[in-house]
């Protein structure tokens, strides 16, 4: 890359997406305009409450849910910390539930508030098996569950390795033993249909900026009925599980990405797929020791992600970066001392592997010629990072 | 219009990597910001002289100032199986190691600058005070830097032609005052990283710790003897004890006691007067000849036998297998097998090589 003159290739969509210009343009007026107080009882507080309940109507159609059943929240990550402690602690309270079952696959923002919960708060975290793609077996959360599973969590599409899980089948589950279940669906909602009547989902976390809309904004749908109790607390906004002033302009982006996603589903992925699908095949061709990370078929349909064997994944991005594209991996880390991903340890590969992943997400600014262009430098810098290793 | 050749700065985050990068910039090359990541005893890592996550967020901030792309290069498998290993194993053989040698042979002007070609960059800058004058036949001659005090060229004295016509070394033709206020015009942070000589992976722990930890060998007690082989008492591990040393011997005498020898064999420290003291000849091995070639013949120059010293005469005579014999005109008190011997031809670094003894 030289600087000041062509920016990256950008091919990390999952890390987060530009906002959409039409989001930008519909956001924009509730900084200024429109800068109500929902809470307040005033005109410039009704006319706000007016576009955040809008919004909220909005995501819950894109969820198939009720109005009354999305809660806004500050991002993804909020979300997910909100339905596991959440529930959790109501659970316990409700009746003594102190066992949570989680994939050992989930984003850190669950795998991390499982441990606190574990660590801190004495409960017992119970990881389900994940087969080689990371996929988990329904079979196994039957034979796992307990009458005190205070919630089930699994992360609807992985955001490392793009496999989705059998969503609606885990909800079957546990609906059917009265355990709440959660799943973030950060990754998958950018792409995928999602309705919580057919999963049979009690809560569902998405975030703004992973389809299009602003960073700092996300919601939680939770199940009318589920127990919870709020983790921020304060004033009752968000039917008293989330206190804080609601964040106008970005709930309203974050609906209108949103809704934008959906009706935009079939035809993004018409673009992404075949670009994907190329993309896998040309590098499991062209680069020696390389394998598909994830699920073959049941994967996000702008996801690649790969591992190649003894090849410092980290020092790969450099290269990347310094030849013109952006890119990710499991184990990045700014300061040099990069670990493999838990997520990647999961899914049986071994440290020669793990060390060397490379994570490719397309969107819609990508094009045939990026990708290529990519497949064209993708084997040199590869075997540089490998002959780096030895010398 | 000339195009420059990108240039990848190591950078550490103090005053003089941040202003070679800045420099760069301000002459219009492409510039990225590289830096290593050390190996550091688990637990120690915040501590680590040369890398802190301190000193890394404070290279990242340098870099984000100047509008440069920034990378932090693991290298903590390599410093280990190289330069932390060389250090074990020199004490158990009865050297005084200088690590950072290995380090800037393998590690900085190895793994790093091969990083930096790999990313694409034709050289590899660093805040070392020293220069670099290219000759008509292309040959790039490593000079002292301007600044007496400073000069870091003994350091560089390892590099070969091919690392030579990679490197650049923008502040040799600075004073460090000058360099401090250049800091200060570019808006750059004037911290200096620690000048202490301690290495970077002690984390200001004592050597002898960390041997005790890693070479407890290198820590076995045996005799103190004189030149006769009179036994004087007992020696708590020769890695304790360097040649010329007078403190800490812990015999009592009628004359003060200098450590002469270490008899690795025997495991015996060798001592005696001042008299005995001192030699005037030092072997040399794993010399580097900066030009390239052997020099034909014996040849007089300056030597340094530590980054320190001062300056001695002696005649160099090279000799097979990357090693010379040095005669000095006065005899040298200090000469520790291990250490880095430097010689100069006024200006310029003709070579330098580790004491053999």
């Amino acid at each position: 890359m030289n600087i000041g003159t062509d920016q990256p290739v950008y091919l990390d969509y999952a890390a987060t997406t530009p906002v959409d210009e039409r989001v930008l343009a519909v956001m924009l007026p509730y900084f200024t305009d429109f800068y109500g107080n929902p809470s307040s009882i005033h005109y410039f507080g009704q006319q706000a409450e007016r576009a955040l309940e809008n919004a909220r109507r909005v995501v819950a159609e894109c969820l198939n849910a009720r109005n009354d059943e999305i809660i806004f929240t500050a991002c993804g990550t909020e979300s997910d910390n909100l339905a596991l402690r959440g529930v959790a602690f109501a659970q316990r309270k409700l009746k003594n539930a102190n066992h949570i079952l989680i994939s050992p696959v989930e984003h850190h923002a669950v795998a991390n508030t499982a441990r606190q919960l574990a660590e801190e708060f004495g409960f017992e975290v119970e990881f389900l098996p994940v087969d080689e793609f990371g996929r988990v077996d329904p079979n196994d959360v039957t034979a796992m569950i307990r009458p005190e599973t205070a919630l089930v969590s699994v992360i609807y599409a992985n955001n490392e390795i793009g496999t989705i899980n059998p969503v609606s089948q885990i909800g079957l589950i546990c609906h059917q033993k009265g355990i709440p279940f959660h799943t973030d669906a950060v990754q998958a909602a950018a792409h995928l249909p999602i309705d919580v009547q057919a999963d049979l989902v009690d809560l569902l976390s998405v975030g703004g900026h992973k389809l299009y809309g602003p960073k700092g904004v996300g919601a939680l749908y939770v199940r009318r009925g589920t127990p919870i109790m709020p983790v921020e607390t304060g004033g009752k906004q968000e039917g008293g599980l989330r206190a804080g002033t609601q964040n106008v302009p970005y709930i309203v982006g974050m609906a209108e990405a949103f809704q934008l996603a959906q009706i935009e589903r079939q035809s993004r992925a018409g673009q992404l797929v075949p670009l994907r699908d190329h993309l896998i095949e040309r590098i499991l061709a062209v680069v020696p020791r390389a394998r598909l990370t994830g699920h073959p078929v049941e994967r996000l349909p702008n996801h690649a992600s790969f591992v190649f064997e003894k090849v410092d994944g980290n020092l790969l991005l450099m290269l990347l970066n310094e030849a013109g594209f952006a890119c990710s991996s499991g184990s990045a880390c700014k300061v040099g001392a990069p670990e493999p991903s838990e997520i990647l340890t999961a899914i049986g590969l071994s440290r020669n592997w793990s060390l060397g992943s490379l994570r490719l997400t397309l969107g819609r600014q990508t094009t045939l010629e990026h990708v290529d262009r990519l497949i064209n430098v993708l084997p040199s810098l590869v075997e540089k990072t490998r002959t780096l290793q030895v010398t | 219009m000339i195009v420059l050749p990108k240039v990848a700065v190591a950078m550490s985050g103090g005053v003089d990597s941040s202003v070679a990068a800045a420099l760069l910039v301000a002459e219009g090359y492409p510039v990225i910001g590289i830096m290593l990541r050390l190996w550091s005893e688990p637990g120690a890592e915040n501590e680590n002289r040369c890398c802190t996550p301190d000193a890394m967020a404070q290279a990242r901030r340098v870099a984000a100032q100047l509008g440069i792309q920034f990378y932090a290069i693991d290298a903590r498998q390599r410093f280990h199986d190289t330069v932390v290993q060389t250090f074990l194993s020199g004490y158990v053989q009865g050297l005084t190691p200088n690590p950072c040698v290995v380090c800037n042979r393998l590690i900085r002007w190895g793994l790093l600058l091969d990083t930096a070609l790999a990313m694409g960059a034709e050289k590899m800058a660093t805040g070392h005070y020293a220069r670099l004058r290219t000759l008509e036949d292309g040959t790039v001659q490593l000079l002292k830097g301007i600044d007496p005090r400073k000069d870091q060229s003994y350091i560089l004295s390892s590099l070969s032609q091919d690392q030579l016509n990679h490197a650049l070394l923008p502040l040799g033709e600075y004073q460090k005052s000058q360099v401090r206020e250049l800091a200060r015009n570019f808006g750059l942070p004037v911290a200096e990283r620690s000048e202490s000589q301690d290495l970077c992976f002690l984390a200001g722990q004592d050597y002898r710790q960390f041997l005790g930890r890693h070479a407890p060998e290198a820590l076995k007690p045996g005799p103190i003897v004189d030149r006769r082989g009179s036994i004087l008492g007992e020696h708590r591990g020769l890695a304790f004890y360097t040649v010329g040393q007078r403190k800490g011997i812990g015999i009592a005498f009628p004359e003060p006691l200098y450590v002469l020898n270490k008899d690795m064999h025997t495991n015996t420290l060798v001592v005696g007067p001042v008299s005995e003291l001192g030699q005037d000849t030092l072997q040399a091995h794993h010399v580097n000849w900066t030009s390239g070639s052997v020099p034909q013949g014996p040849f007089p120059a300056d030597v340094k036998i530590r980054y320190k010293a001062e300056l001695a005469r002696a005649t160099i005579f090279p000799l097979e297998g990357d090693q010379a014999r040095l005669v000095f005109e006065h005899p040298m008190r200090d000469i520790t097998p291990g250490q880095l011997v430097v010689f100069y031809n006024n200006e310029m670094v003709v070579g330098g090589g580790l004491i053999a003894r």
